[in-house]
């Protein structure tokens, strides 16, 4: 069995809601069946071979060649499988996931692996905004699984994150962690202003020191026994975090936010 | 059977089900890890009174342990789960969290969890933070020294208690120095504990007593100085007897261990007057698993 792949014909005119095309929702369809489902594009409907050429017949690896920033909801509330994506996704990728894999060569776009629930998404360019977070007016966004991300990510990382971990391996916008409940975040490069606003516990865990807010609480240095465990955690991963050279126990403690339950942590590697 | 002119008895010993779990004690070095085990081991020696029987099964090596520094991995067993959890909390609440740069482990995988750190967390009055890690949860603990690390759950198993054997010596420091051997042998076998104080037990008992509130009493027909007194199992020269206790996860566990056990003190042989190897088997009345000492070491 090949993996199922999809090679973009042509750049369209508008956004393409790509949810359809997801490992349990093509399991058991023939290509002509695949072929003929819609995408909603703009006020538009297309024909998924009016857009793709389609090879391959394992639903359960599905990849997305020629791939642009307009394709949204790849992989939404993908439950097994793997979706390779070559080339950039637009919004909403990994939208609710629940399990499987999602790996995209280029850069993803606003609210990607927003309210994800379980799996593994990796990124090798840049996110835009909202990452791992809550869509608009919802209060709990990722609630598990793992974020890889090899570029920069833009603003709100985390926004209402409730649980899982996203691993940044370069900088973050402004208002990394912001509304927190739980999880982890862990920079290795910069953050921006309002580091942690209105997290309400959870951590972020940094290589660099940060601009902080007033209404983080310096707790002072310290050895922390879990971090090797969480390193230790990363070793499969295809990453820096894998690197023992970037391991590290001994950090430098704020609580945070103090405007908020103080719960949360702003950990920077001494 | 005769090996080194030492006597084994055509006998079994009587041991009977359990449930048991293991976790394993992380501190900054060695001698810290070994205190907050024999903290928690301590008053563990029998079920009669103490509610488990807990151990140390051996030390560990930085690279055996989930957060790379030194450990001991200890292991309970109690008569049923509800006790087992009971003892586990409350042994790891006074004496692990207690002890000085611990960190606390699941020691073994089952789909019965027991709670570890779950209970623990609540010392942290609001201030513990949960950390999920590769599918295991952690708990956070702030305590006066730093960081209290303990995983929210480790594995109850069923097990076994009570294998044992004795040893009938012609004075009491032969049956001492042989049981030290088997002792010393015995804990390099995996998945077992010898619960009674340095492994040995010189007050070996039979099920039931003239007193009705005693549902164990001492082992008349093994006690030396009972033998014109009582329906004695010891001949005229044997002056004392000492009994190692094995509780194991598994039979082929405690089999191993018996049989190493037993093979020290045949090493020793009638030469250092060790007359005899017999076992606790009470007819029955104690447990339905049997080893008979002539198999194992067959």
């Amino acid at each position: 069995m090949s993996a199922l792949t999809f090679t973009l014909k042509y750049q369209p005119a508008q956004r393409v809601d790509l949810s359809p095309l997801v490992c349990q929702r093509l399991q058991g369809l023939a290509l002509g069946d695949i072929a003929a489902l819609e995408l909603q594009s703009g006020k538009a409907k297309l024909r998924v071979d009016e857009l793709f050429d389609i090879t391959g017949d394992d639903a359960q690896h599905i990849i997305i060649k020629n791939s642009v920033a307009k394709l949204d909801f790849i992989g939404k509330e993908l439950e097994s499988g793997t979706i390779s994506v070559e080339g950039d996704a637009g919004a909403y990728l990994g939208m609710g996931m629940k399990s499987g894999e999602i790996k995209v060569s280029g850069n993803a776009g606003l609210y990607a692996a927003c309210e994800m629930k379980n799996g593994y998404l990796e990124v090798a360019g840049n996110v835009g905004d909202f990452l791992g977070a809550a869509l608009p007016g919802n209060k709990m966004g990722m609630k598990g699984g793992l974020i890889l991300v090899k570029g920069n990510a833009g603003e709100r990382v985390g926004d209402h994150l409730r649980r899982g971990t996203i691993l940044i391996e370069g900088n973050a916008g402004d208002y990394c962690g912001s509304r927190m409940t739980a999880g982890t975040i862990a920079v290795m490069g910069s953050t921006g202003r309002y580091l942690g606003y209105a997290m309400r516990r959870g951590t972020l865990l940094l290589w660099n020191a940060p601009e902080l807010s007033a209404s983080f609480n310096d707790c002072g240095s310290h050895t922390l026994a879990f971090l090797p465990i969480l390193f230790a955690s990363f070793k499969s991963l295809n990453s820096k975090f894998a690197e023992v050279s970037v391991a590290f126990n001994r950090v430098q403690r704020y609580a945070g936010d103090m405007a908020e339950i103080g719960r949360g942590e702003v950990l920077v590697k001494l | 059977m005769i090996i080194n002119g030492v006597t084994i008895d055509a006998t079994f010993a009587e041991a009977f089900p359990m449930k048991a779990t293991r976790a394993i004690i992380t501190a900054q070095n060695e001698k810290w890890a070994m205190i907050a085990a024999q903290a928690m081991t301590g008053f563990a020696t029998s079920v009669i009174a103490c509610g488990c029987e807990a151990g140390i099964e051996r030390v560990l090596s930085p690279d055996e342990t989930p957060d790379g520094r030194a450990g001991v991995s200890v292991m309970i067993f109690a008569m049923g789960g509800k006790g087992l959890a009971k003892q586990l909390e409350t042994r790891s609440g006074q004496c692990v969290l207690t002890s000085p740069t611990s960190a606390l482990f699941a020691g073994i995988e089952s789909d019965i969890k027991i709670p570890l750190g779950k209970n623990l967390r609540y010392f942290g009055d609001g201030f513990q933070i949960a950390k999920k890690i590769s599918g295991k949860r952690y708990w956070r603990i702030p305590v006066m020294d730093g960081e209290f690390l303990a995983e929210a759950t480790t594995g109850q198993v069923n097990a076994i208690g009570g294998g044992n054997f004795l040893v009938l010596a012609r004075s009491q420091p032969q049956a001492l120095a042989a049981c030290e051997a088997a002792i010393e042998a015995m804990r390099l076998m995996p998945n077992v504990i010898m619960p009674f104080p340095g492994g040995v037990v010189r007050s070996g008992s039979k099920v039931g007593s003239k007193y009705k509130t005693l549902n164990a009493s001492t082992n008349d027909a093994f006690c030396p100085t009972l033998k014109g007194a009582t329906k004695t199992d010891l001949s005229p020269n044997i002056e004392s007897v000492m009994e190692i206790v094995i509780d194991g996860l598994s039979k082929e566990d405690i089999d191993n261990a018996m049989r190493v056990g037993m093979q020290a003190v045949c090493d020793l042989g009638a030469a250092n007057g060790i007359e005899r190897i017999s076992a606790g088997n009470y007819g029955g009345k104690l447990g339905p698993f049997h080893f008979h000492l002539q198999e194992i070491l067959a």
